[in-house]
């Protein structure tokens, strides 16, 4: 076992894979000679040259769609958007290209491309660098989703996703980046859509995902002291969904609570609540409660932006809410 | 018309009349098949186009690759496509090159290089340049290329495209089918320059403006555009002047363009121009000619009742291919 941030376990993931199939490539703005404004891809392009790690134009919708042309030629290319909130620019080559593409085909093509979007709120970067869009990309038929929280999980989740055949969207969460765990040395992969429980309760269920999942277990470390016994599951993939392991827990606890970052409406939560009560209704003692990011835009300002997405005190109420406490 | 070049001798040109004869007759099909509601949807024809389409292409290689548009019928068939299974792509048939789940604007065979037609303007351009490359990448030595209107020209993904290319030197041609109309809109109403090639100053890289009407003129550019993207300089910008014979779409009656319009088209008709050029010429006979245009005409039809006759996607199957692994799983939640 080795001491890893989650940036370094990233970093480690493309820098095995990349030494594994010369069809893998890094492309998107300052991941080579910078090796990226996080540091992250730091030393990748002495290692692999320039073709293979590739800093592009500021173009996102120029170097994505190309990505995707390479991908239709069987390349694996890791597009890195600096920021997720850059999709805005972008988003024709991933929702009508990328995720389309095999489909329209009869099956042709398969675009084996990982798109790596750091986001997230609480760096005081306002309402233009600061999104959890994983709702609008979940909301893409064509899409795998994938936002871990761990070292571990980010390395052998993004290992399988370069391997994967399909369209990955790879969440990084940017307060993430410098969390430390120790990761095994030895090579391992996490299978898409499987969930992890990092908690294990019986009074409730906690579903979240990213950054979100620490807050859930610092809020059942509350609870515990109140003596309610709360699972936390980790989703890890949020397309295909670990719906056995939603749906055996709920069968356990019988209360759910979703807790999110990205803006409430129309959010990965209500989905996942609505799935709930379609299929799990007679399991349900409680309403599914959703504690996610007020619908408003990230403001700068730290005390304000502190106020918009759900902290573990928000999640430790809202569980004492469903169950009547 | 002259002869340009010395490979483009007599049964050069009996091969490319035959592919604009097989181009033309297929849109003329599909025109009919739409009138008579045997279509759904929509089609955008390339009558008027062909010389374009079928110069272009005749300077590739098998192996090599093209992107096209929703006008990208021309292109697919003066690639190899099949006229069949094309049609039965455009009837929504199993048996079509995507079982029915693209139609008109999306036909695609990777085995013949056709990465697609795009339903979307200019979303075809950073495709190809990708595809190019992934050539660059492995030294394959296939050149792409990209097929627009002047529409698409006004994209962001043009200009994006056209520079990344420049700077990494990559084997893409892009070319430039300039019929003067995106939709509606006249081309002089929201462009600057009258034609587009100059634009392939701004990244410095050769650019040309053609008579896209003239099929031998259309190949001699395309060969060096081809010629020059395949010895690693780099792209180049061809910009073919056409005629958009039909309306935006089957059924448009296009009152937003002046009746001179189509008359100066026609007045240069490929199709016909060519034929004439090649009896003046002595590179072909009438009989010849005739016979080329029979053949075309029993391949169509057969591949009308081959399309007609074919049988409907199963709905059972709605849900196949969306994912390549985990599908069923990946689609229901």
């Amino acid at each position: 076992m080795s001491r890893l941030t989650v940036s370094k376990a990233l970093r480690a993931a493309l820098e095995e894979e990349m030494r594994r199939d010369e069809n893998v490539i890094l492309i998107g703005e300052d991941v080579g000679v910078m090796g990226n404004v996080f540091a992250l891809s730091q030393g990748l392009m002495e290692e692999f040259g320039e073709l293979r790690v590739r800093d592009t134009p500021i173009s996102e919708s120029g170097f994505t769609g190309l990505a995707v042309g390479a991908a239709m030629r069987g390349i694996r290319p890791v597009v890195e958007w600096m920021y997720d909130d850059f999709i805005t620019v972008c988003l024709d080559p991933v929702m009508n290209q990328a995720a389309k593409l095999r489909y329209m085909t009869g099956g042709q093509v398969h675009i084996p491309i990982v798109f790596r979007c750091p986001m997230g709120a609480g760096r005081r970067n306002a309402g233009q660098h600061s999104q959890c869009l994983e709702a609008l990309f979940t909301h893409i038929p064509g899409l795998k989703v994938v936002a871990p929280c761990t070292a571990t999980d980010a390395k052998g989740l993004l290992k399988s996703a370069i391997r994967d055949d399909d369209p990955v969207v790879f969440i990084e969460h940017k307060l993430l980046y410098a969390k430390a765990e120790e990761v095994p040395d030895e090579e391992y992969l996490i299978p898409l859509g499987k969930a992890d429980i990092k908690r294990e309760g019986a009074d409730v269920t906690i579903i979240a995902w990213s950054r979100q999942v620490y807050f859930a277990l610092e809020a059942a470390e509350k609870l515990a002291q109140q003596g309610i016994s709360a699972e936390v599951i980790d989703l890890r993939t949020l397309v295909p969904l670990d719906w056995e392991c939603v749906a055996e827990s709920v069968k356990k606890t019988h209360n759910v609570v979703i807790t999110e970052e990205g803006v409430k409406r129309g959010g990965v939560g209500a989905e996942l609540a609505a799935e709930i009560m379609e299929d799990l209704f007679d399991e349900l003692d409680s309403p599914v409660c959703r504690v996610a990011g007020l619908n408003v835009c990230s403001p700068f300002s730290p005390v304000l932006e502190d106020a918009v997405y759900p902290q573990a005190k928000d999640i430790e109420t809202a569980v004492l809410k469903t169950l009547g406490r | 018309m002259e002869v340009l070049r010395p490979e483009c001798d007599g049964a050069w040109m009996k091969h490319a009349y035959e592919m604009m004869v097989r181009i033309r007759k297929f849109e003329e099909q599909a025109a009919q098949c739409f009138t008579r509601s045997e279509l759904s949807g929509n089609i955008h024809l390339s009558l008027g186009q062909e010389a374009s389409a079928v110069g272009t292409a005749l300077a590739l290689e098998k192996t090599d690759f093209i992107t096209t548009t929703h006008r990208g019928h021309g292109h697919c068939i003066a690639k190899g496509a099949r006229t069949d299974k094309m049609l039965a792509e455009l009837f929504g048939k199993e048996t079509g090159y995507c079982r029915g789940r693209g139609g008109s604007m999306h036909v695609v065979d990777t085995e013949l290089g056709i990465l697609g037609a795009n339903g979307i303007v200019g979303a075809g351009i950073p495709l190809a340049t990708g595809s190019a490359y992934a050539s660059k990448l492995r030294g394959d030595g296939a050149v792409t290329v990209a097929y627009f209107g002047d529409g698409a020209s006004n994209q962001g993904t043009f200009h994006e495209s056209l520079n990344m290319a420049a700077a990494w030197k990559l084997p893409v041609v892009y070319v430039i089918e300039n019929n003067r109309y995106g939709v509606s809109t006249e081309i002089g109403r929201v462009t600057n320059t009258e034609y587009l090639a100059c634009r392939a100053a701004a990244y410095d890289i050769p650019g040309v403006t053609v008579d896209g009407m003239d099929v031998l003129a259309v190949y001699d550019a395309m060969k060096t555009a081809v010629d020059h993207a395949r010895s690693g300089k780099g792209p180049y910008l061809v910009e073919n002047l056409v005629y958009r014979y039909q309306g935006h779409y089957c059924g448009d009656p296009a009152v937003y363009r002046p009746k001179s319009y189509l008359e100066d088209g026609k007045a240069k008709d490929a199709v016909i121009t060519f034929r004439n050029f090649m009896l003046d010429g002595g590179y072909a006979t009438d009989e010849e000619l005739d016979a080329i245009d029979r053949a075309m005409t029993e391949e169509i039809a057969a591949a009308y009742e081959f399309a007609k006759n074919s049988p409907w996607p199963n709905p059972d199957e709605v849900i196949d291919n969306m994912f390549a692994s985990d599908n069923e799983r990946s689609v229901l939640r």
